[in-house]
C-alpha cells in the first residue's frame, strides 16, 4: 500500500490536458439539436478517464465535478436531453474550469473555489431543468469501481446475500477474487458478517466462518452477477435482490445489525460508503480536504514526449540494420588482414583479384553504412516530431467563442494538421499562431453587415494551413476580410514615427510595417487585440526560431500570413564560408544571395559607413573580419565575396574571405561549456571533426553597429 | 619531477586524522602549480582550435571533445605571464569547473604535466598577499613539496564566467 503515487501523476496530468484537448474539440464539432451519438460517445469516454484517473490519485475535486458534466453528457447521449447550444457552451465552460483545477493540482496551488462553485451551479440548473428524466442516469459505463463520488447518484444495483459454507476456502475458492469480479461489474460495498466466528480456541483456520450482504450499484444484470458465483453455488446461500432506495446509507440502516463494520472490497475505492453529496458545499468541502493532502511538485512543464510505437520500432528496425553493417565490415576486415598475411609471400594476379574483391566489399559496406547512419538519423530526429493539430486543435475554440464576441460569423477551415514539426519549434509557434488567428478575427474578417454590403458572403473563412516545403513547414493563416488598409497603416507609421512623411514604400514595404514594435491600426482597443504589441512580439518569436513570416494582402480581399519554420532546432542547412582562416556556418534560412562585389557599386556614408548599390536599393555592407576583429587588409572591396542577408526584414550584404559549400550541420550548443557569444548562434562539429561557429546574422550587425559608435572600425 | 609517488607520500606526514589530497600539478616555466585531482578529467595533448571571435585573449577557442564543445583556456595569458610557442610537450588538461548552478568542461593549456602529490590540508598554508601580482582569489594555498613550492589553485574562481565576460567586454571594444 506503501506505493508512491505521485510517480505517476505526471503522466496522469498529461493524459487529462489530452483528455480536456479532445473534450474541447469535440465539444465544437458537436452540432446543436442533432448530437451525434458518436461524438458525445468520444467527449463522455475523455470525461470519463480523467474521472477515474483523478479518483485513483486523489484530486476528488476535479473527479467529483467531471461527475457532473459526465451525468449531463449521459443524458445527451441517450436522448434524454437534448443538445442545447446552452448546454455546449456550460460543457465548454466546464472544460475550462476543469483545465483550472488541474492545472491547480498540478501546481499545487489553489483553485478559486467561487469559480467552481459557479460552474457547479449552472450545470446543476441544466440538471435540474429536466431531471424527471435522467431516471437511468448511470450505466455501468459512467460507475467506475474507483470513483467514491457515485455513491449519491440515483442508480440500479442490487443486494447480494452471500452466506458461504463454512468448507468454501477447501475448494480453492477465495471470496475476495469474487469480489473484485463484482467491482468490474459495477460501484460494490459490502457489510461482514462475523457474528459466526468462533472463540479463538476453537478457530480452524481453514474454515470459513464469514458472511456477507454486497451492495452492488450499477446498470448490472443478474445473470452477470450469477456468473461470478457460479463456481461457488453449490457452496453458499446466495440471494440476489433489487436494490431499492437511493443511497448507500439507507441501505445500510436497513441491514441486521449483526454488521460489524463496513469493508471496503475496491482496492482503490476506500471511501465508497462514505456520504457524498454533490452539493456545492459538499463538493468544495471535499475539495479542501484534500488539498493539502497532495504532494508539493514543481510547477514545471513536463520534459517527456509521447512517441508513437511505430516510430520506435522503426528505429530498433534500423540499428538492426546498423548491427549487420557492422558484421558485414568486420568481416571485410578479418578477410583483408587474412589476405594481407598470405599475400606478403607472393603477390599475383590472383591475389590482386582478391584484393578487388574485398574493396568492392568494402565499398559497399561503407555506402551501407552511410545509408543506415542517415536513415538513423531521420528516425532519431521524428521521435521529437508532433503533428501540428497539437497547436491546431487550439483553434476552434478560440474561434467559436471570439466569434460570438465580436458578432462575427467565421467558418475556419483547418487542413494540414499532420505535419510534423519539432516539440521545441511546436510550444514556441502556439502563442504566435494565437495571435495571428485573433488578429485575423478582429481586424481582419468584417461583421456581417459589412460583408454583405461588400458583395461577400455573410460568413467570413478562417484557413489554417501547413505543410512542408524542403526542409521547412509552412504555416499559412488566410482570411477573406478586409485586408490591410494601406493608406491607414501609412497614416499610423508616420504618426508613430516609424516612417518619414515622405519616404516612398511598396506596397509590400507598408504591409509588413504591421510588424513594427508599437504599431497598432485598430481604433478601439479590445481585449482580443490591438495593444499594438501584438504583430511585433509574433515577429521576434518566429524570429528567435529561425523562422521568418511574411504578409500578403489585398484590400477588401483578405490577408494571408505565411510563416516559415525550420524542421528542427536540432539541425539546419547552413553556407560555410571562411573569415581569416576559420570557417564558419551562415544559416541557408538567413541567405538571401551572395554575389561579388563590383566596386563601381560602393559607396560610403558620412565617411563611416559602407553601402552598396544592389540593383534599385542601397544596402550596409559588413566586414566580416572587422566584426571579428580580425586583420583586414583589403580596403579595396572589388571582387570580394558578399553575403547578402536579411537582418529584421532588411537586407545586408556581409563581407567574407571565401565561400565553401553547403550542408546540413547539427546545431550544438556553446553555452553548456562557454558563455554566450554575441555573434554567434552555436557551433557544430565538421566532417573533418573541427569545430564551425555558426553566425547570429541579428548579433552580427549590433556588433558591427557598437564597433562603428565605438571607433572601432573605420570604413 | 623524477620523484616518484612513494618518496612523495613519506615526505608528507601521514596520520589517521588528517585528510589528504591529491593534487595534479603542471609547469607554467619553473613555476609549479596544482589543481585537485578529482576534477581533472583528461589529459590531451595540444591541437589545433577554432578562434572564438572577440573572445578574451586568453580564451584560444573551442575544441570537439567527443561531440562536445569545450573552450579552451591558456593559463599563461590568463596569469599575464609571457607567452611561448606551443611545442610537443605543450598539453590541455581538461577539467570540471563548477559555478554559476552547473558544472562546466574547460580545457587548460600548460606547458607540461609534473607530478600527482599527496598533501594534507593542513600543509596547505595561505598564500602571502602578493598584491597586484597575481589575484590572490585564484589560489587556494601553496605547498611545499620535495622543498619547491607548489601553488594550489582554485580552478572555480579561475575560470569563472564573471571573469570572462568582463574580459570580453573589453576585448570587445579594444578588438580590430
Amino acid at each position: 500500500m506503501s506505493i508512491d503515487m505521485s510517480q505517476f501523476h505526471e503522466a496522469f496530468f498529461e493524459e487529462s490536458f489530452e483528455g480536456l484537448g479532445i473534450m474541447e474539440s469535440e465539444l465544437l464539432t458537436l452540432d446543436v439539436g442533432a448530437g451525434d451519438v458518436e461524438i458525445i460517445n468520444t467527449i463522455f469516454r475523455a470525461a470519463h478517464s480523467i474521472k477515474g484517473g483523478a479518483g485513483t490519485f486523489g484530486f476528488m475535486n476535479v473527479s467529483e465535478f467531471t461527475h457532473v458534466m459526465e451525468t449531463l453528457l449521459d443524458e445527451m447521449r441517450d436522448g434524454s436531453r437534448g443538445v442545447t447550444q446552452f448546454a455546449v457552451d456550460s460543457l465548454l465552460g466546464s472544460v475550462d474550469v476543469l483545465r483550472t483545477m488541474l492545472e491547480a493540482a498540478r501546481d499545487n496551488t489553489e483553485v478559486d473555489e467561487e469559480m467552481v462553485a459557479a460552474r457547479y451551479a449552472v450545470l446543476n440548473k441544466i440538471l435540474k431543468e429536466e431531471a424527471s428524466d435522467s431516471s437511468s442516469v448511470d450505466d455501468v459505463e459512467s460507475v467506475p469501481p474507483a470513483d467514491p463520488s457515485v455513491s449519491n447518484s440515483v442508480g440500479e444495483g442490487w443486494v447480494i446475500s452471500f452466506i458461504p459454507h463454512t468448507d468454501l476456502l477447501m475448494a480453492g475458492n477465495d471470496p475476495v477474487r469474487m469480489f473484485r469480479a463484482l467491482t468490474e461489474l459495477g460501484e460494490l460495498s459490502a457489510k461482514i458478517d462475523s457474528s459466526n466466528l468462533p472463540p479463538f480456541t476453537e478457530l480452524v483456520p481453514e474454515d470459513l466462518y464469514l458472511s456477507w450482504v454486497l451492495t452492488l450499484t450499477g446498470d448490472v444484470s443478474k445473470a452477470g452477477i450469477e456468473e461470478v458465483f457460479e463456481w461457488v453455488e453449490d457452496d453458499c446461500d446466495l440471494t440476489i435482490t433489487p436494490l431499492v432506495g437511493n443511497t448507500q446509507n439507507e441501505q445500510a440502516v436497513a441491514e441486521p445489525a449483526a454488521v460489524v463494520e463496513p469493508v471496503a472490497v475496491s482496492t482503490v475505492a476506500p471511501a465508497s460508503v462514505k456520504e457524498k453529496v454533490s452539493d456545492n458545499s459538499a463538493a468544495n468541502q471535499v475539495a479542501e480536504k484534500k488539498k493539502p493532502a497532495t504532494k508539493p511538485k514543481k510547477a514545471t512543464e513536463s520534459a517527456s514526449i509521447r512517441v508513437g510505437i511505430d516510430k520506435v520500432d522503426e528505429i530498433i528496425n534500423l540499428v538492426g540494420e546498423l548491427v549487420i553493417t557492422q558484421s558485414m565490415l568486420d568481416q571485410v576486415g578479418e578477410d583483408l588482414e587474412a589476405h594481407a598475411e598470405t599475400a606478403s609471400v607472393g603477390g599475383d594476379s590472383g591475389s590482386q583479384k582478391i584484393n578487388a574483391d574485398i574493396l568492392l566489399r568494402l565499398n559497399k559496406g561503407l555506402a551501407q553504412l552511410e545509408r543506415n547512419t542517415r536513415e538513423l538519423q531521420d528516425g532519431v530526429m521524428r521521435i521529437r516530431m508532433l503533428p501540428i493539430s497539437f497547436v491546431f486543435s487550439r483553434m476552434p475554440r478560440l474561434v467559436h467563442d471570439l466569434s460570438a464576441k465580436l458578432n462575427k460569423k467565421i467558418d475556419l477551415q483547418v487542413s494540414g494538421e499532420e505535419t510534423e514539426l519539432d516539440k521545441t519549434v511546436m510550444e514556441n509557434i502556439g502563442d504566435p499562431l494565437v495571435h495571428l488567428v485573433r488578429n485575423a478575427l478582429d481586424h481582419g474578417i468584417e461583421t456581417p453587415d459589412i460583408r454583405l454590403a461588400a458583395g461577400k458572403p455573410e460568413t467570413g473563412i478562417l484557413t489554417l494551413n501547413a505543410y512542408h516545403q524542403g526542409g521547412n513547414v509552412i504555416i499559412e493563416i488566410k482570411d477573406d476580410g478586409a485586408g490591410i488598409n494601406k493608406a491607414r497603416v501609412r497614416a499610423k507609421a508616420i504618426e508613430k514615427g516609424i516612417i518619414a512623411e515622405g519616404d516612398s514604400l511598396t506596397d509590400d514595404e507598408i504591409n509588413h510595417l504591421i510588424f513594427a514594435p508599437g504599431f497598432s491600426t485598430a481604433e478601439v482597443v479590445s481585449d482580443v487585440s490591438g495593444r499594438g504589441v501584438g504583430m511585433d512580439v509574433v515577429k521576434t518569436s518566429i524570429t528567435k526560431l529561425g523562422g521568418r513570416v511574411v504578409v500578403q494582402s489585398e484590400e477588401g480581399k483578405g490577408s494571408v500570413f505565411t510563416i516559415r519554420l525550420p524542421l528542427t532546432l536540432a539541425i539546419l542547412d547552413g553556407q560555410l564560408v571562411t573569415v581569416g582562416g576559420e570557417s564558419y556556418v551562415i544559416p541557408l534560412i538567413a541567405i538571401i544571395e551572395s554575389l561579388q562585389v563590383d566596386r563601381t557599386q560602393i559607396n560610403a556614408v558620412a565617411g563611416k559607413a559602407e553601402v552598396y548599390k544592389l540593383r534599385d536599393e542601397y544596402i550596409p555592407i559588413i566586414r566580416a573580419r572587422a566584426v571579428f576583429g580580425v586583420e583586414d587588409n583589403k580596403a579595396d572591396l572589388h571582387e570580394s565575396l558578399m553575403v547578402i542577408v536579411e537582418v529584421d526584414g532588411s537586407p545586408v550584404g556581409i563581407i567574407v574571405d571565401e565561400l565553401q559549400g553547403q550542408q546540413q550541420v547539427v546545431i550544438k550548443s556553446l553555452e553548456t561549456n562557454y558563455r554566450k557569444v554575441e555573434t554567434m548562434s552555436g557551433a557544430t562539429i565538421l566532417g573533418d571533426g573541427t569545430v564551425a561557429l555558426i553566425w547570429d546574422v541579428n548579433g552580427m550587425v549590433s556588433v558591427h553597429k557598437k564597433k562603428l559608435n565605438n571607433g572601432v572600425i573605420k570604413a | 619531477m623524477s620523484t616518484s609517488l612513494d618518496p612523495v607520500s613519506d615526505d608528507v606526514e601521514v596520520t589517521d586524522n588528517i585528510h589528504e589530497n591529491q593534487y595534479l600539478t603542471f609547469l607554467l616555466g619553473d613555476e609549479e602549480y596544482g589543481v585537485d585531482i578529482l576534477r581533472v578529467q583528461e589529459i590531451r595533448g595540444w591541437d589545433s582550435v577554432t578562434t572564438i571571435p572577440n573572445a578574451p585573449a586568453f580564451i584560444k577557442g573551442v575544441i570537439n571533445l567527443r561531440g562536445t564543445i569545450v573552450s579552451i583556456l591558456d593559463l599563461r595569458e590568463r596569469f599575464g605571464i609571457e607567452s611561448v610557442d606551443y611545442n610537443e610537450l605543450t598539453v590541455v588538461v581538461v577539467l570540471r569547473v563548477k559555478g554559476e548552478g552547473k558544472d562546466r568542461i574547460m580545457g587548460v593549456v600548460v606547458d607540461a604535466v609534473s607530478e600527482v602529490y599527496h598533501i594534507a590540508e593542513n600543509d596547505l598554508k595561505d598564500p602571502p598577499d602578493l598584491g597586484y601580482a597575481i589575484n590572490m582569489d585564484y589560489m587556494k594555498g601553496m605547498a611545499t613539496v620535495d622543498n619547491k613550492m607548489v601553488s594550489i589553485l582554485d580552478i572555480d574562481q579561475l575560470m569563472s564566467l564573471k571573469d570572462i565576460d568582463d574580459a570580453t567586454e573589453s576585448g570587445g571594444k579594444a578588438g580590430a
